[in-house]
């Protein structure tokens, strides 16, 4: 009915309509994942960080709940725009990526230490947030450019050279995690273009090499590439108990909390390991601790259900979007979501290294909340053209 | 729309391929997400909460006070006040360095310590208990702590502690009973006797405090605290409250331990006061004696070295059961028994008492240089003849195998531990020629045995060592017939009302067989001793109330050093009660010294009003 009148509309009356039928066309379930994940955020920051700052109860939530609003109004506005002419502004936003990144370098050095972040005038903004989506963006744009060249070696050692530039300079930071994810972003996006197997083969060797060289080799001969409590952070989960020191200890403070809530949790009083500070970072990097102690089994379920309905919903969008471009996309947000979801749960269950890597739309953080809203109005807008798209070719097809 | 590479159809069977794949990797990502929280959380849940409990509860330990210790009347011996320790915290104390130095040196001039001090004495206490708190001083003054805890932030890790010290009203009286109470040890600890005692713990370490510490020792408490990962308390969880120890109530009587203490004074000496039946100990005490109040937080090494001294007589010495003495005439009770059961005479029997005996070339003469004349066992207690307890050390010597004194000790007590309930008794020795000889043979004496040691034993003199209350013991024995009873100081236990809880029975150790003639003819002797005329003992014990037999003894120190003076006295002969025991390392013949300190401590007993011996005797014996 809104397409009809459209075809026969005035053009401002056209645009209106045009922009309310594309609110429509969103995603609902995708809507609900995100929006329901940040009020889980809210509500969990709410209960643990009470007594975290002395005489504001509120401040984390507070400002948490300002981010998610901004976050949500973002996606809001996102889904209304056609991604694929981002395509087009391939060199600015890879351009971009670098220039944020290098500027906290500058920023840093100013300070005499090391940073992630740009100081603002309402938050700290963290250039290796917004980078994760600005690569997306521009590898994607790359990958279509060769895609008719997706067989030689040379595309993929180029895609993977323009990704590897940002995840050196943000390792250097130091932020192992964003590193980590920008590496996770390319292969998805490489693999879902359509990158040969032989060639993931030869990145697994490299990557098992490099690891080598690391970890073992580099220390060997006195080159230090990661700090020495980077190394700690990634070889502690192995036994925590071995390791006393603080990433033991983290380590087995976030199990214990996790274990004691049970079947239901403990319930937000009665959660020590979160009240009493023996779970460190507990409103950042181990939130997910405070849900496995405050509501148990059954709250950690429904939080991890709402990222599978996430990951459901990407993973559809990807089969569903209108060009590649929309595909590879969606692969590579789907990508950063799966990964930094995967890591930083595993990480406060025991399973993964401590890298240091935020729950997407849980973890305090205005930059992680912002660009995951981001993320995911990118995905509604992809999810939007396609329904356009069908629509106008039903039209086509009607007429 | 086909030429542009990024238009294409919907999906290709690729894409769709490798969205399965990523699909696939989300599916088994959960899957192992949710594997492990159902490990975590529904398997393992009770442990992790277990742990986040321990975590978070501290548990405080509220010390439970020690039980009193009370005399026969129930008069408080020993009883507890609360003082303030002055503790350090192994979590909370800066690291090793500067920092920890410079509160050392705080500490120190708060404390009025020498700083090197406090650095050794917490650095050591850290070494053997590295997570128990450090006591810096023991019983800090009032303005002092709170001196400290008003600046609490200059004292980093710091804290006064209420504990409870040990307090002793009577002073010097009675103090070698006691003992002291002190921090649990390692190897106690793996000690069975110390079951439920926790590192940190006090108990009892020597004395009373010791033998009985299982009843003394209250149960303490715990106070349950809640505490953030800083370590500071949030609130207060459960406490369980501490039980007082049981008290300890003593067969002591108060007033006839201070009568003991009185009458030797600043003599270097002892006393006992026993039950003759039961071996109930009424009076036990050595000077010089001491405070124990100094004992009763950590003693200054300056302190310990006084009451050690031998110039100072030390003090800390219990003369009478760690003291071994030749106990001279006093002995010639064994070595009757012994001539007696072993038939070399019989009561009757008389013997030549010329004033002398010489025996391959040597000669022994009787105290003083009189001579006695012919007389049987009665009168030779009466007058203590030396002679005749020398030809009765001949005669043993040359008879069976020659130990006959020896074991009559040995069955009497002498050279064994009595068994009394405090720790570190003394075993004494009976000498016997094997003894000598070994000795001889390690080259630490100067010649074998000879008859003549046997013919001094037979006296009381030469190598005899005897504690006091071993002395007691044997005189107790044939008092009674025969029974060597246990010396005992603890009676019963009871709870802080005084309902008695648990009694002790102490039964005799063994019985030995005294043919009731013999024994009676010995008690007569030592009757004659003290009441007839030329009874040794006869001047001190005129005008006194009380019924007595007893035996002076004075024991050759040589090389011009002072007799030692004993006494050992039987009260109510016809029916024996006490024995009485005194003597004075210094106090020349038994009746000049030892049987008026005896006279004097029988009076206190039997709350007797008396004045005392009329003159001072000094009837050689």
């Amino acid at each position: 009915m809104a397409a009809a009148q459209s075809a026969f509309g005035t053009a401002v009356k056209g645009f209106r309509e045009e922009s309310a039928a594309r609110i429509v066309r969103i995603d609902v379930l995708l809507l609900v994942a995100a929006i329901g994940l940040m009020a889980c955020s809210i509500y969990t920051l709410g209960t643990a960080t009470e007594d975290d700052i002395a005489g504001s109860p509120y401040y984390y939530v507070l400002r948490q709940s300002i981010y998610g609003g901004v976050g949500i109004a973002l996606m809001l506005f996102t889904a209304r725009f056609d991604y694929s002419r981002l395509r087009e502004l391939k060199l600015g936003l890879y351009g971009v990526t670098l220039a944020s990144i290098g500027l906290v370098f500058l920023l840093g050095a100013a300070a005499r230490g090391s940073r992630r972040w740009i100081e603002l005038p309402f938050f700290r903004f963290q250039p290796s947030e917004l980078g994760k989506l600005l690569l997306i963006l521009a590898l994607s744009a790359f990958v279509i450019d060769r895609i008719r060249r997706l067989h030689d070696r040379e595309t993929t050692s180029r895609v993977m050279l323009l990704a590897l530039i940002p995840a050196i300079m943000v390792v250097a930071q130091p932020d192992l995690g964003s590193g980590l994810v920008y590496l996770a972003i390319v292969i998805t996006i490489l693999f879902v273009a359509g990158t040969p197997w032989t060639h993931f083969a030869a990145l697994g060797g490299i990557a098992a090499a490099a690891v080598a060289v690391v970890l073992v080799a580099a220390p060997a001969v006195g080159v230090t590439v990661l700090k020495d409590y980077q190394v700690d952070r990634l070889t502690a989960f192995i036994n925590p108990s071995d390791n006393p020191q603080e990433e033991g200890y983290q380590l087995e403070q976030s199990i214990t909390a996790i274990g004691a809530g049970q079947k239901t949790g403990r319930g937000a009083e009665e959660a020590t390991q979160t009240r009493l500070d023996f779970l460190p970072e507990h409103h950042t990097d181990f939130v997910f601790a405070v849900v496995g102690e405050e509501f148990g089994f059954a709250g950690a379920a429904i939080v991890l259900s709402l990222f599978a309905l996430l990951i459901w919903r990407a993973l559809r969008i990807m089969t569903m979007s209108k060009n590649l471009y929309g595909s590879l996309l969606a692969g590579g947000i789907c990508a950063m979501l799966m990964f930094q979801v995967f890591v930083n749960v595993g990480m406060t269950i025991g399973i993964m290294p401590i890298t240091g890597v935020p729950l997407p739309l849980m973890s305090y953080g205005g930059s992680s909340v912002l660009v995951t809203f981001l993320a995911v109005g990118l995905l509604q807008s992809i999810h939007v053209q396609a329904r356009e798209t069908a629509a106008a070719k039903g039209r086509e097809m009607i007429i | 729309m086909y030429l542009d590479s990024d238009r294409r159809p919907p999906i290709t069977p690729q894409l769709a391929f490798r969205v399965a794949v990523i699909g696939g990797l989300a599916l088994i990502m959960f899957a192992i997400i949710f594997f492990r929280l159902w490990y975590l959380q529904i398997l393992s849940g009770d442990k992790y909460l277990a742990d986040a409990n321990n975590n978070r509860v501290r548990e405080i330990k509220v010390e439970a006070p020690r039980g009193e210790i009370l005399d026969r009347d129930g008069r408080v011996l020993v009883d507890n006040r609360v003082g303030l320790a002055v503790k350090v915290r192994p979590d909370e104390i800066p690291p090793p360095g500067p920092r920890r130095n410079a509160l050392y040196e705080r500490l120190a001039k708060t404390l009025r310590m020498k700083p090197d001090n406090v650095r050794k004495s917490v650095e050591s206490q850290f070494k053997a208990q590295p997570f128990v708190s450090a006591t810096v001083k023991q019983d800090v003054q009032f303005p002092a702590v709170s001196y400290l805890a008003e600046h609490a932030r200059d004292f980093p890790g710091v804290e006064p502690e209420a504990v409870f010290l040990r307090e002793y009203p009577h002073h010097e009286i009675g103090a070698h009973l006691f003992g002291t109470v002190g921090e649990v040890t390692k190897e106690q600890l793996n000690d069975a006797r110390y079951r439920g005692v926790a590192l940190g713990d006090r108990v009892g370490q020597s004395g009373v405090e010791y033998s009985y510490d299982r009843f003394l020792r209250g149960e303490n408490g715990k106070q349950r605290v809640q505490v953030n990962a800083l370590g500071v308390k949030t609130r207060d969880l459960r406490e369980t409250e501490s039980r007082q120890g049981r008290n300890l109530r003593l067969g002591i009587d108060l007033d006839v331990q201070e009568a003991g203490q009185a009458a030797l004074g600043t003599s270097r000496g002892a006393f006992v006061v026993m039950n003759a039946q039961t071996g109930e100990v009424v009076a036990l005490g050595s000077s010089p004696s001491f405070d124990p109040n100094i004992f009763a937080k950590v003693i200054r090494p300056r302190d310990y070295k006084r009451l050690s001294a031998e110039e100072n007589g030390k003090p800390l010495f219990d003369r009478a059961i760690q003291g071994g003495y030749p106990t001279g005439s006093t002995f010639k009770l064994i070595t009757s028994v012994a001539a007696l059961e072993g038939g070399l005479i019989t009561p009757d029997t008389p013997l030549f008492d010329g004033g002398s005996l010489t025996v391959g070339g040597v000669t022994f003469n009787n105290a003083g240089g009189v001579a006695h004349g012919s007389l049987a066992l009665r009168s030779a207690l009466t007058v203590s003849s030396d002679v005749f307890f020398y030809r009765l050390g001949l005669a043993a010597e040359n008879r069976g195998n020659g130990l006959l004194i020896q074991d009559w000790a040995h069955r009497l007590g002498l050279g064994r531990l009595t068994g009394i309930d405090l720790p570190a008794e003394g075993q004494g020795l009976v000498p016997s020629p094997a003894w000598r000889n070994a000795l001889y043979k390690k080259k630490l004496t100067d010649r074998p045995w000879s008859v003549g040691d046997n013919i001094n034993l037979a006296v009381g003199q030469g190598d005899l060592s005897v504690t006091p209350l071993q002395l007691a013991v044997a005189y107790a024995a044939v008092a009674n017939g025969g029974y060597v009873v246990r010396p005992h100081l603890g009676q019963r236990i009871e709870d802080a009302d005084g309902r008695v809880l648990q009694e002790f029975e102490t039964p005799s150790r063994r019985k030995v067989d005294i043919d009731p003639a013999y024994r009676q003819a010995i008690m007569d002797g030592l009757y004659g001793a003290a009441n007839l005329p030329g009874g040794t003992s006869t001047e001190v014990f005129s005008g006194f109330k009380i019924p007595v037999a007893g035996k002076t003894g004075t024991a050759e120190k040589g090389l011009g050093r002072a007799d030692q003076s004993w006494y050992a006295a039987i009260t109510y002969p016809d029916d024996p009660q006490y024995v009485v025991v005194a003597t004075d390392e210094a106090g020349g013949f038994g009746a000049e010294r030892a049987a008026p300190m005896v006279r004097q401590i029988i009076a206190a007993l039997y709350d007797a009003k008396d004045d005392g011996p009329s003159t001072v005797s000094r009837v050689p014996d």
